[in-house]
């Protein structure tokens, strides 16, 4: 909202719409191009257009799979899942008022790997439960968990903030008491791989299911951009400015819940993405959700497939955990943020 | 026009805060409440613009129940300026200014002419257009209470409810955010801590005890020294102003100044 002209400029915002799409589809096409099969920039093109308009050109069938069907999925699912992760992060931090929210603090994170861990190792649902079902299925537990505890705390924001720590602990307690105690050693690093992160799996039906997940998403918050607004000085403030302040928040939590799990299900539990990239795009744009949040979206996806591609090649020969990545990053970059944003006393 | 409570009660985990209340505002008029500290003023003023439901009773606004009127338009008749409310958030004036327009606006609404006009109407009203691009956090405590109200203002209310607006300012603000406010026109509903400066703003004064209403009336009739010595507990003579408005001297243990008092 602040420093910027009211009224709405609409070459410009069309100019920096067009530059955003611009960037995220170079983002993407340096995923594509860079890995560790070389594959010139002219047959990846050509892969592309194969995949996705049958252009029938000559690319073996091998650079096809790994252009289209590997780098491509692969890079548009980052990208969706940082932007959901982002998104979510900008919606707790206005509906819950602190800085520090983000979408593991609902504990949707720890339910979700107490939930593959019970599926893996536990064998919990027979042939019928795939790992990202049952991840699924653990985070909406733990979310109605601390849904639960924060309302008969009273169900003020720091409360819900506390029920989520809670919440958090106890699920990471049953996931380590059935890693320790049942687990064999290459179990025990198949789980610790997803609990850090891992695109390396993902196929195309992931990013079917992903893309609507955070597109309807994201027009949901957008339609709520002004109540999240008004929620500036706290909810009762934001009643009196005639938001339906308890409509607005299950909306709203359930939404980021229904991405958060989503993506964590597909990729396992990424970190600092949600809680960096939405104080990145406030310094950006000041805190008008109407900005603020297709910023979000836009910076979480670009971060995303940038963190993916570093993962790829920071190490040769190994592709490290993608949340060990974004932490590396995000946790300097959030060091400056706070050391900018501080006020003058 | 007016805001009227009638037999409202209202309670929290099985303890009565507020009990049988009924009054009413008068247009263009300033109501002030009064009572000590957990006498139910904050929530009486919660019930008024509903943000919290009344237990039994009825609150109504031009003869219409609020519990039967939607949040959004309610609020473009009825605005709130909480006690000390404030953010963590990188604000400017304007934008604070600017929430005020929310319920006017709709979901995919862009910002008009007719709401530029609003905000730019509400600072001038609380002499803070020269502050239109200052940072919240930058502001003083009563400079932030007149930037509420300008939010207040921008809602376009004919009502507005305020809540110890005074509190924790020094006595020239003080003063000057209760001018400021008798200036505005508006019917007025405000919780006052201060005895003299309801007397001195207030046009009919409502005095709470234990969440009961023990009376009402213009500050003549409410301000008595018996009254004020059964609910506040304390002695006080009253007197008068210069312009003629009721001024209440607390009447202290003479001991307490010791051999050298007069």
């Amino acid at each position: 909202m602040s420093h910027h002209p009211v009224q709405p400029n609409w070459p410009a915002r069309i100019g920096i719409a067009f530059a955003a799409l611009a960037a995220l589809v170079f983002a993407i096409t340096l995923a594509v191009a860079i890995g560790e099969m070389r594959i010139p920039l002219g047959t990846a093109f050509q892969a592309l257009g194969n995949g996705l308009f049958d252009l029938g050109y000559p690319v073996s069938a091998i650079q096809q799979g790994v252009i289209f069907d590997y780098r491509l999925s692969r890079a548009l699912l980052a990208g969706l899942c940082g932007g959901a992760l982002a998104l979510s992060g900008a919606i707790l931090q206005a509906l819950l008022r602190n800085p520090l929210a983000e979408p593991y603090i609902l504990g949707i994170s720890a339910g979700a790997s107490t939930g593959a861990v019970a599926v893996m190792i536990l064998g919990f649902g027979g042939a019928v439960l795939t790992v990202s079902g049952g991840a699924f299925l653990g985070s909406v537990a733990a979310l109605l968990i601390v849904a639960l505890l924060a309302a008969g705390a009273g169900g003020a924001s720091d409360r819900v903030i506390l029920a989520g720590v809670a919440g958090s602990q106890l699920f990471n307690a049953a996931t380590a008491t059935i890693v320790t105690t049942l687990a064999s050693a290459e179990q025990a690093r198949g789980v610790m791989f997803w609990l850090l992160g891992n695109f390396g799996g993902v196929r195309w039906p992931d990013v079917f299911v992903a893309t609507p997940v955070a597109l309807a998403g994201f027009a949901i918050c957008m339609l709520h951009a002004k109540a999240l607004d008004a929620f500036a000085f706290g909810a009762d403030a934001a009643a009196s400015l005639g938001v339906a302040v308890t409509r607005v928040r299950i909306i709203l939590f359930a939404v980021t819940a229904v991405m958060t799990a989503t993506m964590v299900s597909i990729v396992g539990t990424i970190g600092f993405v949600g809680l960096v990239i939405p104080h990145a795009a406030r310094f950006l744009v000041g805190p008008g959700h109407a900005r603020l949040l297709p910023v979000c979206l836009v910076i979480g996806a670009i971060f995303m497939i940038l963190a993916d591609i570093l993962s790829r090649i920071l190490v040769p020969q190994q592709i490290l955990p993608i949340g060990v990545v974004t932490a590396l990053v995000g946790a300097p970059a959030f060091a400056i943020i706070l050391y900018r944003a501080r006020r003058p006393a | 026009m007016t805001l009227s409570a009638r037999d409202v009660s209202w309670g929290t985990s099985g303890r009565m805060i507020v009990g049988g209340v009924t009054l009413e505002a008068a247009p263009g008029k300033i109501l002030g409440l009064i009572g000590p500290n957990g006498s139910g003023k904050s929530s009486l003023l919660r019930l008024l613009c509903r943000l919290r439901n009344v237990s039994s009773g009825v609150v109504e606004l031009d003869g219409r129940d609020i519990g039967q009127v939607s949040r959004r338009e309610l609020a473009r008749r009825l605005a709130f300026v909480e006690q000390q409310a404030t953010t963590e958030i990188q604000l400017c004036v304007c934008d604070v200014v600017r929430l005020g327009r929310t319920p006017h606006r709709g979901a995919l609404a862009s910002w008009s002419a007719a709401d530029e006009q609003a905000v730019d109407a509400a600072l001038t009203r609380v002499g803070m257009s020269e502050r239109h691009d200052q940072l919240w956090h930058t502001l003083s405590g009563g400079e932030r209470q007149r930037v509420h109200i300008a939010r207040a203002l921008a809602q376009t209310p004919s009502e507005l409810i305020l809540d110890e607006p005074t509190n924790h300012l020094d006595i020239q603000h003080q003063l000057s955010i209760l001018t400021l406010v008798r200036r505005l026109g508006v019917t007025c509903i405000v919780a006052l801590h201060d005895l003299n400066l309801a007397a001195l703003f207030c046009d009919e004064i409502a005095l709470l005890h234990e969440g009961r209403l023990v009376a009402s009336g213009t500050p003549e009739t409410v301000l008595t020294e018996e009254t004020i010595q059964r609910v506040f507990g304390v002695a006080v003579r009253i007197g008068a102003t210069a312009s003629g408005r009721r001024h209440i001297e607390y009447l202290v243990d003479p001991d307490c100044y010791g051999e050298a008092a007069p």
